[in-house]
């Protein structure tokens, strides 16, 4: 994507920002979370990590090679991929789950879409959709404690939470991320601390994570606790499951979420409302992946109708019929 | 110019293939193509419904009046429908139960009345027993394929009666490949690679 041609509402400035600097920058907001998954689950999450971003890197150049396409694997894009499909699986999972997930979301998801740029939903996410759905026994119960490293049995405390226990880790666990999960979704601090990154350097646009974590924060709140209302666990809410992963290093995709400020806010609240129905009513006890790649689908819809003004236009109606009348 | 008759039958197995190429039928297509065994047997009912009411819309075509036709198509696609599913309750009671409501929903199966429309109420009775033999092959491969392909990515293993293979599992078996999501990812792929080689071969034509 080398390309000149920047698609966003005017004023069309040219910035010397590139894909390749986007994406290099995304990566650096990673890294953190990724030595943390390292340190907490130990050798099995690095095997992951590495399985991962090699296979969705070689997958890439592969299929350019055989397409007889530039090969871009250059751009960091495959990279990224590769990391967020890890940081979305549990610690346990053998390695041939991140492999072929990397292969479909780069392959399936991506390049027969058209390659970056043109793919309809998160590859990543997509990825993991569906390496859930084909082997839903080894990658939803393949959770390890950290530190100790030793198979859990037990539910996460996503699963408690659903079940109606009050049996979960403490705030400050919950930061740093001692608790069960997956790879990269535990550590919150360090979560936030690449999300925080990417706010500084405006790769990424406040709405989105906002829009998303407030709905489900305020959501929970509100209906969290059956029989009654207001009396929810917000903030848990937030802190479990991939809530901030997906809603930071996610949501924020460029290529699948909308290009106006309000579409992007939008989008973010409607994220978060599909992982709060799938959460509090659903089958399952996780929604953040089927909440994002449900907004994923929407986004045209969202930028065919949230149109900004034009600059010069009148902004209402009632000014409008007044010039006419004048005329 | 008449097309050769030996063209009406093999027409329906690239140039006019049912699922990848006019995209009609694809209820069953999608919702019992779990193995080639199923596969198969809906294939089979299809190329008998097929046969039978092209044969009989063709016999009938100079007296079936233009206003009424497509109710007197689906009474002769009924009767033959309703023959299979007869037979099979008595035959094949176990592929009757997983095939199921879609055996009697052949009766509305699209490439059956688009056959009798577009090509057996013009056609001769040879030519439309032929071109229905033929669509209903082709139809019966595509259902095999994907079937095929589901049961071996899903189950790990393709079985074919008692002969089995391969005999050991190679891999975990990707449980999605037998849900509704596989068969359309299935259905969707082969699509392309057909599109793509059919694309080719036309420009290789044209050439």
């Amino acid at each position: 994507m080398g390309e000149k041609l920047i698609v966003t509402p005017s004023p069309h400035i040219k910035s010397p920002r590139t894909v390749k600097g986007v994406m290099l920058g995304v990566v650096i907001s990673l890294l953190p979370a990724c030595v943390g998954a390292v340190v907490l689950f130990g050798m099995n999450a690095l095997l992951i990590l590495i399985t991962s971003v090699v296979s969705a890197v070689v997958a890439e150049a592969l299929w350019q090679r055989a397409t007889k396409q530039e090969i871009t694997v250059g751009d960091f894009s495959a990279v990224i991929t590769g990391l967020l499909l890890a940081m979305t699986l549990p610690p346990g999972v053998p390695l041939y789950v991140p492999a072929v997930g990397s292969v479909f979301a780069i392959v399936i998801a991506k390049q027969i879409f058209g390659g970056l740029g043109s793919n309809f939903v998160n590859p990543a996410l997509a990825g993991r959709a569906f390496v859930l759905a084909a082997w839903p026994m080894s990658v939803a119960g393949a959770w390890l404690n950290p530190l100790t490293h030793d198979a859990v049995s037990s539910p996460t405390p996503l699963a408690v939470l659903k079940g109606g226990g009050t049996n979960i880790p403490g705030l400050w666990d919950l930061l740093i991320g001692n608790r069960t999960g997956s790879l990269g979704e535990t550590s919150i601090i360090l979560l936030l601390l690449g999300g925080l990154f990417l706010l500084v350097t405006k790769i990424i646009d406040w709405r989105t994570p906002v829009g998303f974590l407030g709905t489900l924060f305020v959501g929970t709140w509100i209906f969290g606790k059956p029989g009654a209302l207001f009396q929810g666990d917000g903030l848990s809410a937030i802190l479990l499951g991939g809530a901030v992963l997906g809603a930071f290093f996610m949501a924020t995709d460029y290529v699948t979420s909308p290009v106006t400020p309000k579409g992007r806010l939008i989008f973010g609240i409607g994220a978060g409302l599909v992982t709060l129905l799938i959460r509090l009513w659903g089958g399952y006890p996780e929604g953040v992946t089927y909440g994002i790649l449900f907004m994923n689908l929407m986004t045209p819809i969202i930028d065919r109708f949230v149109v900004p003004k034009y600059y010069g236009y009148e902004h209402d109606a009632r000014a409008r019929k007044s010039a006419e009348g004048k005329r | 110019m008449k097309r050769s008759l030996l063209h009406e039958f093999t027409k329906g197995f690239i140039e006019e293939n049912a699922t990848f190429r006019m995209v009609i039928g694809m209820c069953p297509t999608l919702a019992v193509t779990t193995s080639v065994k199923n596969g198969f047997w809906m294939g089979v009912a299809v190329i008998f419904v097929l046969t039978f009411s092209n044969v009989f819309v063709s016999l009938l075509r100079k007296m079936i009046p233009d206003q009424i036709r497509i109710p007197i198509f689906v009474i002769l696609i009924a009767t033959p429908v309703v023959i299979v599913e007869l037979l099979m309750r008595a035959y094949l009671p176990a592929m009757y139960e997983i095939l199921g409501v879609f055996v009697p929903l052949i009766v509305v199966n699209c490439i059956i009345i688009a056959r009798a429309e577009a090509f057996a109420y013009k056609e001769s009775v040879l030519r439309s027993f032929l071109d229905g033999l033929g669509i209903g092959a082709g139809f019966t491969c595509n259902l095999m394929i994907i079937g095929g392909i589901r049961e071996f990515l899903g189950t790990g293993q393709i079985a074919l009666g008692s002969f089995v293979f391969p005999s050991v599992k190679l891999f975990e078996p990707l449980v999605v490949m037998l849900t509704p999501p596989g068969g359309f990812m299935t259905l969707g792929l082969l699509m392309a690679i057909l599109n793509i080689a059919v694309a080719r071969s036309a420009q290789k034509k044209a050439h």
